[in-house]
């Protein structure tokens, strides 16, 4: 299998584990990634505030490299260039005069026939999916995981079109594969503050911390995510926390990724869990532990 | 008694937010589903189901005065729930858009100040290169001791990327120079 890969700006800085933890994945999936050399930023959460033009314009000239290397499927991890791919391809679609503006400013064509995919959706198919049933050798089993969705996977529904925009199962269906618990709750797509991230961090506060809150309640002992903004809001953001509302939550922020790979028997070190701010290994070791 | 006169404008200022994002917000039958979902609600000064309204009344001013369209996360809720299909996540950004084009002041400037910081990073690298956009943001925002401690931290824990990258820089700010001309035209 082979897809071409977008790993997007985070996944080589901040989310780097994200990153790491995937192409370690896939590789033991037999899944190959390939990257092509020249892609540019999305646009991310600020185009779409600037120029609706320059929104659609950087992923569309994204697309024409992945067209441009024979492929017609790419895989993004980030939730954010995941929801730009497919908003633009969406939008050049129904929109024509935007099509002709977009092709004048990439200077290429506008490829809305390659297909966006978001590595949960390729695990939760098979043959992928048994494949990870098959890899899992650390029993997982005891671990409670909290599958945090966040909001650019989901919505809006028609343009994303990944699972069932209030109450997705994608991600549950893929850590039970390898073993891992998950629990049924309610903030899986619940807002985390996303861009507030360093121009309204109190937001960012209070939002994240609602939903890590919502997360213990179910009983969760960890909580998996699939975006790296979410994964920034929601474990670096720990300390606000315990300033803001009196206690430090102390719950572990892991991509599904890391604990796909755990489970499969990589090391920490495999898997970058030491670069979380909040510490996620105790988490799995013990779980592993008491199994 | 003199009546107050309100500016309205009813027909030029929907169409032009419609004009930007192609969203047509006479559809918008006030039933407030997208204020009850709302996650940034409780900050607003009007509910989005209010911003519609006054958008709808062609209330330039009243818009261009509130704090809502900036304090948008861009979750996409409202969007998703709106039972008349209106996409109001959109709206939100045609808004902005607007204000910058008629280069109107932001009730919220730190939002804006990063969105421009942002692109404009983008003209730079061709990707995001995080440490110079929050260098010069703060610049913009003087806000020098925000976040401090947890930057340090995830300095520490080597978050970060030390150096941009240039890949496609040159091709972006092609692109940048060519959307800059066609949005004149």
């Amino acid at each position: 299998m082979k897809y071409a890969y977008y790993p997007g700006c985070s996944l080589h800085s901040t989310g780097r584990e994200f990153d790491t933890s995937l192409l370690g994945v896939c590789k033991k999936l037999g899944v190959e990634l390939v990257e092509p050399k020249e892609w540019v930023c999305c646009g991310s959460t600020a185009a779409h505030n600037v120029s609706r033009l320059m929104a659609t314009a950087l992923p569309m000239t994204n697309l024409a490299l992945v067209n441009e290397m024979g492929l017609d499927q790419v895989i993004v991890p980030c939730a954010e260039c995941f929801s730009k791919f497919k908003i633009a391809q969406h939008n050049v679609k129904t929109d024509k005069k935007l099509r002709k503006d977009v092709i004048k400013a990439i200077h290429n064509d506008c490829n809305d026939d390659v297909k966006v995919l978001h590595p949960l959706s390729i695990f939760a198919e098979e043959p992928l999916l048994s494949r990870i049933s098959a890899l899992t050798g650390r029993d997982l089993s005891k671990l409670k995981v909290a599958c945090y969705y966040g909001c650019l996977l989901v919505r809006p529904p028609e343009v994303t079109q990944f699972d069932v925009a209030e109450y997705p199962e994608t991600m549950d269906n893929v850590l039970r594969a390898a073993g891992i618990t998950t629990v049924d709750w309610s903030h899986k797509t619940m807002c985390c503050g996303a861009s507030f991230a360093v121009s309204k961090p109190d937001i960012v506060v209070n939002l994240s911390h609602k939903v890590i809150e919502a997360a213990k309640s179910a009983g969760a002992d960890a909580i998996a995510v699939a975006c790296p903004m979410c994964h920034a809001n929601l474990d670096a953001r720990q300390g606000d926390m315990a300033t803001e509302f009196g206690t430090h939550p102390k719950m572990p922020i892991l991509y599904f990724t890391q604990l796909l790979g755990y489970s499969f028997g990589f090391t920490p070190e495999e898997l970058l869990l030491n670069k979380h701010l909040t510490d996620a290994e105790k988490v799995l070791a013990n779980a592993a532990l008491n199994a | 008694m003199r009546e107050q006169v309100l500016h309205i404008d009813t027909n030029t200022f929907s169409d032009s937010v419609e004009a930007v994002g192609g969203i047509d917000v006479s559809f918008c039958y006030q039933c407030g589903k997208c204020a009850a979902g709302c996650p940034v609600g409780y900050e607003m000064d009007m509910t989005p189901t209010q911003l519609m309204h006054a958008i709808q009344l062609g209330l330039k001013d009243v818009v261009y005065d509130s704090k809502t369209m900036w304090l948008c996360a861009s979750c996409q809720t409202c969007s998703t729930r709106c039972p008349q299909g209106v996409d109001i996540a959109e709206v939100m950004d045609s808004v902005k858009i607007l204000m910058q084009r008629e280069k109107k002041e932001a009730q919220i400037p730190d939002v804006l100040k990063f969105n421009q910081s942002f692109v404009e990073n983008l003209t730079w690298f061709g990707r995001l290169y995080e440490l110079g956009m929050i260098g010069v943001l703060k610049l913009r925002t003087r806000k020098f001791t925000q976040d401090l401690g947890m930057g340090m931290a995830m300095v520490k824990k080597q978050k970060f990327s030390f150096l941009p990258s240039f890949h496609g820089a040159r091709e972006v700010r092609k692109i940048f120079s060519r959307v800059k001309k066609l949005e004149k035209a």
